[in-house]
């Protein structure tokens, strides 16, 4: 038992039309363990847990939860999984504690076992206040926790997390990581989507990057960073600076690409970043050259590189939407796999 | 976030908690069904609102029938025309409900519940099979609203109790069959108003080209035709022969109007033959494409 993978998966492959949404995917994630599935929109992520989750067939290939054939027994699996998909799957009519122990009476659970365990994740996860209200009232954070908590109604061994902090705000979505966190110490197998780099770097102990419904680097964030190598540098100019001259004074001191990010109502100014290979005075010199060219720098910072810096090298393209934006479309107009 | 450990799984534990029994299926299912059929009327009392097509819908119709058009209507063989009216009022009280079952699927389906439920150990056929069952009790409110308000207009039953309580059974056998013709169109559609519409366009014209209002002899021949097949006149002129009220169908020499009570469960048989297993089929493509 000890030595088969929770979730083993070997050149899943999905079409939707003209779309390959997966071109032979695989994956192996020990028991205990959580794989970030990392990439921008559209890459895949949703089709391949949708797929491991039972809720699609894949064209090619096979998974396995807990070495229980997705295709050819999907209730084995339906028994050991939680799922919580990109959008709240709950009844909004339906109070907290409702949704709780409907959907744990439809994991098996007895009435009594179900009422005893809808209170016990409400009142884990925060939301014995709230148990009494419908669903529709809550927050954006408060239905992610109740999602999740109906997900986990079952307690299982294996748990599928598609974008489980998108739309969510910086202080619900560090309330996400540490449930998340809990829960992996408690022995349960995560598999993560996120488009968040710093989300992958923080929670999983694998990652892999998906682009274009492959997998195209895996390993674990250290390993993925060492691949890199460099530090990266990154200097918010003055607003109005000349963007092309500072890059051009920049770029003497590169070890890699230089990327540039025009001034925006979003930022505080220009910015530049690029990669150097640390030594002593390399932000000195850099600075001093932009001071040479007319260029006032308003802030530097040195970083190790990040999964951001990763994924550039690898698609030579930034990941999409790598910063946590609001949620434009409401969950409800939104259906079918992504 | 409380500092206790999370009630979670933990690492080494054998079996999974859920594993249902062996044997256990028929009861896994009809927990499934009861558990969803709550659910279902659990909505209803949160939102009395959504019950607008089994109350206030037919009590209009009643009163505007009653009271607007009825005064233009010759019953042939004479009787009172609110005495006929109710046996009509009573299919549209209950198989009105149906796009209404279609609104409600179409919703499911477009939010991530069905997901969830599809990734449970739990029936596939229970997520309709609760739907319709919930339904199934508000068209029982419906009859009973529609009882109700034709009792006030003058509206009585000629017969007993056992031909009084056929003629309810029999209207809410159809309803519960029409029913997953509703659920069908909850799983082609994909979003809510376009179910609300389009079950309201099927409706009305299969409601009224029958003879649930109007006395079919009045129609065009080629429009007679069809209304006395359409199974909502068969339906209609079984209430109206079990309540003992005016039945001018009987005089009509087609098949169904000289057998309306075995029409009414042979259609009943054929659309839940029909719609129930595609309705299903349905589902379970939608899950996997």
């Amino acid at each position: 038992m000890a030595d088969i993978p929770a979730i083993e998966a070997e050149g899943l492959a999905k079409r939707f039309g003209a779309t390959q949404a997966l071109a032979g995917v695989d994956l192996s994630v020990p028991a205990g363990g959580i794989l970030g599935l990392l990439g921008p929109n559209g890459a895949g992520k949703t089709t391949a847990v949708r797929i491991l989750a039972t809720l699609l067939r894949p064209d090619a290939g096979r998974a396995r939860i807990l070495g229980a054939d997705v295709v050819t027994q999907p209730g084995e699996v339906r028994t050991r999984i939680g799922l919580t998909g990109q959008y709240a799957a709950l009844d909004n009519y339906l109070t907290g504690r409702a949704n709780l122990i409907m959907i744990g009476r439809l994991a098996r659970l007895g009435r009594d076992q179900a009422h005893r365990r809808a209170d016990e994740l409400l009142e884990h996860f925060d939301l014995t206040g709230a148990a009494g209200r419908a669903v529709k009232t809550y927050s954006g954070g408060m239905r992610r926790r109740l999602d999740l908590a109906a997900s986990l109604i079952g307690r299982p061994q294996v748990l599928f997390l598609d974008e489980p902090t998108t739309g969510l705000d910086p202080r619900s979505r560090s309330v996400m990581w540490e449930i998340i966190r809990e829960l992996a110490a408690a022995g349960t197998t995560v598999l993560l989507t996120t488009q968040y780099l710093d989300e992958a770097d923080q929670l999983a102990d694998q990652v892999a990057v998906i682009d274009a419904g492959r997998v195209i680097a895996a390993g674990s964030p250290d390993a993925l960073k060492a691949r890199i190598g460099d530090d990266r540098l990154t200097l918010v100019l003055a607003p109005g600076s000349d963007l092309a001259a500072a890059a051009g004074a920049v770029t003497a001191y590169a070890a890699g690409s230089v990327r540039t990010l025009p001034d925006s109502p979003a930022t505080s100014g220009p910015r530049i970043s690029a990669q150097v290979t640390g030594r002593d005075g390399i932000t000195t010199e850099v600075v001093r050259s932009l001071d040479a060219a007319g260029v006032l720098v308003t802030s530097v910072t040195l970083d190790r590189p990040s999964l951001d810096d990763v994924f550039l090298t690898l698609t030579g393209s930034r990941a999409g939407g790598s910063q946590p934006a609001a949620d434009p479309v409401p969950a409800e107009l939104i259906g079918g796999a992504a | 976030m409380t500092a206790s450990t999370l009630p979670v799984t933990p690492g080494g534990r054998p079996a999974p908690l859920t594993s249902p029994p062996r044997g256990g299926a028929l009861r896994w299912w009809l927990s499934d069904v009861l558990v969803l059929t709550q659910r279902s009327l659990a909505r209803i009392v949160r939102e009395p609102e959504t019950l607008m097509d089994v109350t206030i819908q037919p009590i209009v119709f009643v009163l505007l029938f009653a009271y607007v058009f009825g005064s233009a209507i010759a019953i042939p063989g004479g009787g009172s025309y609110r005495e006929y009216l109710i046996g009509g009022m009573l299919g549209m009280g209950i198989a009105g409900t149906a796009p209404g079952t279609a609104v409600a699927l179409v919703t499911d389906m477009s939010t991530g519940l069905i997901d969830r439920f599809r990734s449970l150990p739990m029936s596939r056929a229970a997520v309709l099979a609760g739907r319709t069952l919930a339904d199934l009790l508000t068209q029982a409110l419906g009859a009973l609203v529609v009882a109700g308000v034709g009792l006030a207009i003058g509206w009585r039953v000629h017969t007993g109790i056992a031909d009084t309580l056929a003629a309810f059974g029999l209207a809410l056998l159809f309803g519960y069959a029409f029913t997953w013709a509703g659920a069908c169109l909850g799983m082609v559609l994909r979003s809510p108003e376009a179910a609300q519409q389009l079950g309201f366009i099927l409706f009305l014209p299969l409601m009224f080209v029958s003879n649930a209002f109007v006395p079919t002899q009045g129609m065009p021949g080629w429009l007679q035709a069809v209304a006395v097949w359409n199974p909502l006149s068969a339906l209609a002129a079984a209430c109206r022969h079990l309540f003992g009220n005016p039945d001018p169908a009987a005089t009509v020499q087609v098949w169904p109007m000289q057998h309306p009570v075995l029409s009414v469960f042979l259609w009943s048989g054929a659309l839940l033959a029909v719609f129930a297993p595609l309705a299903v089929h349905l589902y379970r493509r939608k899950s996997l494409t």
